[in-house]
């Protein structure tokens, strides 16, 4: 219903709320996560609700939790030893814990981009045509078309036009994490997750990044972990920031950097600690 | 001061006395090949290799032996590969987190210790006797397939576990199934390393003597064996029957099937050790 | 799709299960075939007696000189595989500049990929006359040669597991040493040996399993006559050799002839399975020490 998030007011509204939940307009939903780990906690209660086609940012300090929170959306913590969770998370009001569910066709539609980039040892061409070729896609003229247009998207395309049948580990690391960003938007997801995609990257590679991810905003809701304050602020609509698998702060971001609410986040955001 | 220069003392003489050590254990092996090639290489020729055994030595040759060799190694090779490899894959990928894969683990590594010739007892009695093989080039490669079964394990999961996790998870954060992930990723990434390890393996079941004296190949096979089913020997139980005999020809023509023997095992080591090469050189990503 | 993993998971499973089955296949087989070898002949005989004469017409069923001549090899070939295999592990890993290392280190490999057989000719042909030359009352056929010669196969062995389990000290204990001022010497054989101590034990048992194991050297460089006697002059047998002995003629199936090479077996199988499970559980206790 409400999916203009253009305006701050309305997520500050959209987003006051989030502790009961109610709403049924979020794209993603998580209510009242826990996650052990053996018997440790990670993270401790926490609802959320994530519009569609909004960025939203997770920061926090390192071990908060922010990146097993934001792993729970594609189930990646599935695989973890000792992964424990309580709650339900919902995507289009479907709980993507039900299990009926496939865990294969969640990950299809939840897209995802990883700290380090982590291209295939294949070809640049293959690496996108990955996700197509294990959907069992046999259109070699479908899948060609739809690689193009995903390096497109990625803004890789013109820097490497001519060299698709290259190893994709030939390229510079920026280069490497747009065509990880590439091979995502091959399949088609609505959510794009990125886990600090620009952790392992040169300033001049971040910014190029950063403006992608503002470009993908249009079409496809965005949930980006980083630990950087400045990314955070520059690129996202939305922050939430967690500390020691709590949920401190949850708003628009311009609030929460200008004028957060708890003691705690101030604190994190001026660079008192983390 | 005195303390000091005794530690130095000390520290010289055990540099001395390592790099002579090891320096010693190379020309000792040199010098036995060269030796076994000063013996043997007057009697190598096409002759030998395409001769039948005779009772007389000078006549004798190690045809049947080499072919019996290579129909052993291409069984074996069917055999412990996909057998191998596929138990690696599930001890990496699939079981490892409950009680059996910790069983199993242990029992590998108690197979790897388990004396080759034991392994011989259990294909005579298994497959020689209760299959009824006979004393066949298939029992025999069934029981060397067993006894190599361990090494082709631990090098697969070696090589799986080699395959940084980065892919792994990008993989399955395209909604790739675990077996499209192994299949796609894991083992193309990880396959120089597993041939290396099958390799040397086979390698091993080359040069192996005892287990299949005891599945009962025979010292004196008067044909080259046409299929799977009929009886064998190998270059080693030929190497044994001469070096056994007391004529010294006898020991000349073994020398000279030394030779043979440890071209193909030195060639099969040769080729692994450059896969492996190769293999970690394009693991670097 | 779901139903094609599932089948792909126990297709996998399956091979995994065959090395359980080898297991179990090796322990009933020789169980089995030793049972009905103890029903005809005792096992106090077998314990005791100092005879092995199975194939004679005087038959007697002792193992101890089967047992002794196994010891006797093993023990000859770990007195010279161990102290060679730590010297060439700690001068490689401590000593040894990179560039030496990359060349010493896969030539001292080939000695581990030498077929046994081509070792037994080795012993027989080369290492005896030597000794002999020297060695007035040595036999043609000895338990010295072919110790010694096993002892230089399993020598890159123990010396790869020592340097395993050497370079798995981290590096921060050698570096405290040398800051107080000792020498590599001191550092090696005072700090590192020391703390790599367990793993060399584990290099050591694992090689006395290999040898007691070993065969195609003993059955060709030993001699095949069971004696109960621990000089290394003369010619023995080793459990091994005397499997091999038996398999070589033709000794029909279910005579106590046939059952003796399970009942000896067993025997070799009991060892070295005692030996592998000792140096596995000493492994995986220090392996958790250093991560």
């Amino acid at each position: 219903m409400e999916s203009e998030t253009k305006s701050p007011k309305a997520t500050q509204e959209k987003t006051e709320p989030k502790m009961d939940s109610k709403s049924q307009n979020y794209k993603l939903h998580a209510k009242n996560i826990d996650v052990f780990y053996d018997d440790f906690k990670a993270i401790n209660n926490i609802s959320l609700g994530i519009l569609e086609k909004s960025i939203t940012a997770f920061i926090g300090p390192s071990g908060c939790g922010k990146s097993t929170f934001l792993r729970l959306f594609n189930r990646m913590n599935d695989y973890i030893d000792g992964f424990s969770m309580n709650g339900n998370i919902l995507l289009d009001d479907k709980n993507i814990y039900d299990p009926d569910l496939k865990v294969e066709e969640l990950r299809k539609t939840v897209g995802m981009v990883f700290q380090k980039p982590n291209p295939f040892p294949k070809s640049i061409y293959e690496n996108v045509a990955y996700g197509l070729r294990i959907q069992g896609i046999k259109d070699e003229d479908f899948i060609e078309e739809r690689v193009i247009t995903s390096l497109k998207q990625a803004t890789l395309f013109s820097e490497i036009e001519d060299n698709l049948d290259k190893s994709a580990l030939s390229l510079s690391g920026g280069q490497q994490q747009r065509l990880c960003i590439a091979r995502a938007l091959a399949v088609k997801p609505s959510v794009l997750l990125m886990d600090e995609p620009t952790s392992a990257l040169d300033p001049i590679s971040s910014g190029k990044i950063e403006d992608l991810v503002h470009e993908l905003k249009k079409d496809y809701t965005i949930v980006i972990v980083t630990h950087n304050m400045q990314q955070a602020g520059r690129v996202s609509d939305n922050t939430a920031f967690l500390y020691m698998g709590s949920l401190i702060e949850y708003g628009d971001t311009q609030k929460i950097f200008t004028n957060p609410e708890k003691d705690r986040t101030q604190n994190y955001i001026t660079g008192r600690f983390g | 001061m005195n303390s000091t220069d005794t530690s130095r003392t000390k520290d010289k003489a055990f540099r001395i006395l390592g790099i002579s050590t090891t320096v010693g254990c190379v020309l000792i092996l040199a010098v036995f090949i060269g030796f076994i090639i000063y013996q043997g290489m007057e009697r190598l020729s096409w002759e030998f290799l395409v001769s039948l055994p005779s009772r007389f030595a000078e006549q004798s040759g190690i045809y049947t032996a080499w072919i019996g060799t290579l129909w052993v190694l291409v069984l074996t090779t069917l055999i412990s590969f996909p057998l191998g490899v596929g138990a690696g894959i599930y001890l990496e990928e699939y079981g490892k987190k409950n009680k059996l894969a910790k069983f199993l683990e242990i029992n590998i590594a108690n197979l790897a210790g388990v004396p080759s010739v034991i392994y011989g007892l259990l294909g005579l009695e298994a497959f020689v006797r209760i299959m009824k093989m006979g004393n066949s080039i298939l029992a025999g490669s069934l029981t060397l397939a067993l006894l190599i079964l361990p090494i082709i394990i631990v090098s697969t999961r070696e090589a799986i576990s080699a395959v940084p996790s980065s892919i792994r998870d990008a993989s399955n954060a395209l909604g790739a199934s675990k077996w499209q992930t192994i299949w796609h990723q894991i083992l193309p990434a990880s396959f120089g390393g597993i041939l290396t390890g099958v390799i040397l393996a086979l390698s091993r079941a080359v040069g192996e003597t005892a287990p299949l004296i005891v599945v009962g190949a025979l010292a004196y096979v008067p044909f080259a064996p046409q299929g799977p089913m009929d009886e064998f020997t190998v270059l080693p139980i030929q190497i044994f029957n001469w070096v056994s005999r007391p004529q010294h020809e006898f020991v000349i023509n073994a020398a000279a099937a030394i030779i043979v023997l440890l071209f193909i095992t030195f060639l099969m080591n040769g080729i692994a050790v450059y896969l492996r090469n190769r293999w970690q050189n394009k693991m670097n990503w | 799709m779901r139903i094609k993993e599932k089948i792909i998971e126990k297709i996998l499973a399956a091979c995994a299960l065959v090395t359980v089955l080898t297991t179990l296949g090796i322990i009933l087989i020789l169980a089995i075939e030793a049972f009905s070898f103890f029903g005809k002949v005792s096992i106090v005989e077998f314990f005791t007696s100092t005879q092995w004469t199975p194939l004679f017409t005087q038959k007697s069923y002792g193992i101890l000189p089967l047992l002794s001549g196994t010891a006797l090899t093993a023990l000859i070939a770990i007195t010279v595989a161990l102290p060679v295999g730590i010297i060439i592990a700690v001068y490689l890993n401590e000593y040894a500049p990179r560039r030496v290392r990359k060349i010493l280190k896969p030539l001292l490999e080939i000695l581990a990929v030498v077929p046994t057989v081509v070792y037994g000719f080795f012993a027989l042909m080369i290492v005896t006359p030597i000794l002999q030359s020297f060695i007035p009352g040595l036999s043609g056929f000895n338990a010295l040669s072919p110790g010694i010669v096993m002892g230089i196969m399993i020598i890159p062995f123990v010396s790869s597991l020592s340097e395993d389990a050497l370079s798995s000290v981290p590096d921060s204990l050698r570096q405290a040493s040398f800051g107080m001022g000792s020498t590599k010497f001191q550092t090696a054989f005072k700090v590192m040996v020391p703390a790599a101590s367990s793993g060399i034990i584990v290099s050591a048992i694992l090689a006395i399993s290999r040898a007691i194991g070993e065969t195609m050297i003993v059955a060709i460089a030993a001699g095949s006559q069971p004696r109960f006697t621990f000089d290394p002059m003369v010619p023995i047998q080793t459990i091994t050799s005397y499997i091999v002995q038996v398999s070589m003629g033709d000794v029909p199936h279910g005579s106590i002839a046939y059952q003796t090479i399970f009942a000896a077996g067993i025997t070799l199988f009991i060892f070295t399975f005692i030996l592998n499970n000792i140096s596995y559980w000493i492994k995986t206790r220090y392996q958790q020490k250093y991560e």
